[in-house]
């Protein structure tokens, strides 16, 4: 068979699986409809909360950033996970305990005040928004590549797929489509990987690659597997694959802030609103963690069997023997050769092959020849580009892996990007029929009226992350990652924290603190990312990192302000005594 | 204020602190685990290994994430056992 009837059987399976779980798990009421009527197992929504979690950028981009960075890019894998420890200790069973649908629920509550609750309703909607853009883009891409269609069309089909699912069935629907999708997920991202450990460390378990030998066959000695990358990133000119980066100030703020912002990103946290009590609470966050970490502790593991396979297999070979998926992928435009030297043979080293992405012009190309490209060509001896967004997809055919491997590896991409998008659309739809229009708006809506505006607003919702999923600006999305997490980090975290660990915070407070962390974060990403090129950051902290200097603005102004204001109310300081106590936990209600 | 109600004040102020000082060993260990030995002081500890991998890149890229996880099911455990103590435990998961 070859490989596109594998994607179909693959692609067409899953999604029958979904669409099959959605209509047997439609919601009929709101609590249905927002917290899946808080009756979903803690071991269920860990996993739902894992797929919920990890995005296509996870699945795809992660294991090619370590590849290429090697070191560097421990700030992912400890940020994206750190998080969930902050998320459970400091935040999750409070607001299950005080039993609202969602967080702005909370900060409008808590600082008994509308304004604050518009604050959160808009900063949810923009967070949820900017990071939506990027699945759907995902979708797309994936889509395009399997079915040979254009791109617009595989937005539009993803699109179709989790208007479905997420607007029919609530966050009922969606929890057990994600489990689903976990479970695609998991098989997806390690099968590769053990067939590729066993060839090169002898292990079948992937995750100890790390600390494994080198033993694929024809190796002169064994030896450990990072030793020899960190001698072969030397002899091509990298620096050592496991040396530091220079910059800890940096490392240490951007991996607070993707901790800090995870801890405060809407999706996952209503994710936990959706079982029964406190104590299932605590035992949710923790499977969450422990199915994150299957895939978290391999991508290490991958990036490293990648950057291994990659050398070996293209470096100081000639291009007339280049194997299939290289051409392929050249042929998609993610993967060049310029011949520097003229002799025919392609040297991987450090350094840029030419200036920015590549333009080809394949009028000229020869036949059995590389593509020509037009960029301006770097003095560098590095002859081979690659988009390190490859790593995943590629790692299958550049291990010589059976086709079946492959369409399986699309099929985890395409779940981990709906997955995503699918919760993503829930916060967007409630935080604009709940809070913004029952809560600020029109208060005497009904149920039935309620859920239909949620619809409503996740297919306006849908309809806009499609349009910019089409036409992205200019690279927008990938610089918008930035914007959801500095966000999540300077004002919904500290808001939260300080909504449950102090009494004494009020509203004056905790919207001038809001306002001022998010003024100053959105402003240095803006400034740094859209207004100059330079790269002139101030104390060497680069956009990623700002929201940790952000949420420390938040904690300042709001504490200083709460103590020249009058206290919160009674009433507001004995909720706060009363969240803190588990019991009573009840069911998680809309009222 | 009466007997009963300060006594029951009383409980829920010592479980509050009870609860606090799990809270702040558990993340004392997490910014130890992750901060510490992956970024402050990783040079240091590279000079060791475990395994092939030197400890210190080791720490940043998989052993922080095993202390995350044995962190969390910690945390479930001694909260859980404060409940109970405290009577403020309840049935149903």
């Amino acid at each position: 068979m070859d490989q596109t009837t594998w994607n179909f059987i693959f692609i067409g399976i899953t999604f029958s699986v979904y669409i099959g779980i959605a209509i047997w798990s439609r919601a009929g009421s709101t609590k249905e409809y927002y917290t899946a009527g808080g009756s979903v197992s803690p071991f269920a929504n860990g996993m739902a909360t894992a797929a919920d979690w990890m995005s296509a950028a996870t699945f795809i981009s992660m294991a090619g950033g370590i590849a290429a960075a090697g070191y560097g890019a421990s700030k992912f894998l400890m940020g994206w996970t750190g998080g969930f420890v902050l998320l459970t200790t400091l935040m999750v069973p409070y607001l299950r305990k005080f039993g609202k649908a969602t967080v702005p629920d909370f900060v409008g509550d808590r600082f008994y005040s509308n304004g604050a609750r518009l604050v959160a309703v808009i900063c949810a909607i923009f967070i949820c928004m900017t990071y939506i853009m990027g699945q759907m883009r995902g979708v797309g891409i994936v889509f395009s590549r399997l079915f040979d269609i254009e791109i617009w069309m595989g937005v539009m089909i993803g699109g179709g797929i989790v208007f479905f699912y997420a607007g029919l069935g609530g966050m009922k629907g969606i929890t057990y489509t994600q489990v689903a999708q976990y479970c695609v997920m998991v098989f997806a991202y390690t099968i590769p990987v053990i067939f590729i450990s066993i060839i090169i460390t002898g292990n079948v378990i992937p995750q100890l690659g790390l600390i494994g030998n080198y033993v694929k066959e024809g190796a002169e000695n064994s030896q450990p597997l990072l030793e020899k990358i960190n001698q072969i990133s030397v002899d091509l000119g990298f620096r050592e694959y496991t040396a530091g980066t220079g910059n800890k100030l940096d490392l240490f703020c951007i991996t607070a802030a993707l901790m800090v912002g995870t801890a405060g990103l809407p999706h996952v946290i209503v994710r936990f609103f959706t079982v029964k009590s406190v104590k299932a609470v605590r035992k949710s966050a923790f499977w969450t963690l422990s199915f994150i970490a299957i895939i978290y502790l391999t991508a290490p593991a991958l990036g490293m069997f990648a950057r291994t396979n990659f050398i070996e297999e293209i470096n100081e070979k000639k291009y007339q023997n280049a194997p299939e998926w290289f051409v392929n992928w050249e042929n998609q435009g993610m993967i060049a050769w310029v011949d520097k030297n003229n002799d025919g043979i392609m040297q991987y080293r450090a350094g840029n092959v030419f200036t920015g992405k590549p333009t080809f012009n394949d009028t000229n190309r020869l036949e059995n020849g590389p593509r020509l490209v037009t960029n301006e060509i770097d003095s560098s001896a590095n002859e081979v580009y690659y988009d390190k967004d490859i790593i995943v997809l590629a790692n299958p055919e550049m291990a010589g892996l059976p086709k079946w491997v492959i369409a399986l590896v699309m099929a985890g991409c395409v779940a981990a990007a709906l997955s995503t998008a699918a919760g993503l659309l829930l916060v967007l739809s409630t935080s604009i029929s709940h809070d913004l229009m029952k809560k600020i708006i029109k208060p005497d809506i009904s149920d039935k009226q309620e859920i239909r505006y949620a619809r409503i607003a996740s297919f306006g919702a849908l309809v806009i992350a499609a349009y910019f999923g089409i036409n992205p600006p200019s690279s927008f999305v990938a610089k918008t990652v930035a914007f959801a997490f500095g966000l999540a980090a300077s004002s919904f975290f500290p808001t939260l924290i300080m909504g449950i660990f102090s009494k004494r915070i009020n509203k004056e407070g905790a919207i001038a603190g809001m306002i001022s962390g998010i003024g100053f974060t959105l402003s240095y990403i803006i400034y740094f990312q859209f207004w100059t090129e330079s790269k002139d950051y101030w104390m060497g902290i680069s956009p990623e990192g700002v929201g940790f200097l952000g949420m420390i603005i938040n904690f300042v102004v709001a504490f200083l302000v709460s103590t020249v204001t009058p206290p919160p109310p009674q009433e507001v300081q004995d909720m706060v005594e009363e969240i803190r106590i588990p019991k009573g936990s009840g069911e998680a209600t809309h009222h | 204020m009466t007997n009963t109600s300060s006594s029951s004040h009383n409980l829920k102020n010592n479980y509050w602190k009870a609860n606090l000082s799990i809270t702040f060993k558990l993340l004392l260990v997490w910014f130890f685990a992750s901060f510490g030995c992956g970024i402050l002081f990783k040079e240091y500890l590279d000079q060791f290994s475990i395994g092939g991998a030197p400890l210190g890149f080791w720490m940043a890229q998989q052993g922080s994430i095993l202390c995350f996880v044995l962190l969390l099911i910690t945390y479930s455990f001694l909260m859980n056992k404060l409940d109970q103590k405290y009577g403020y435990d309840e049935e149903g998961e």
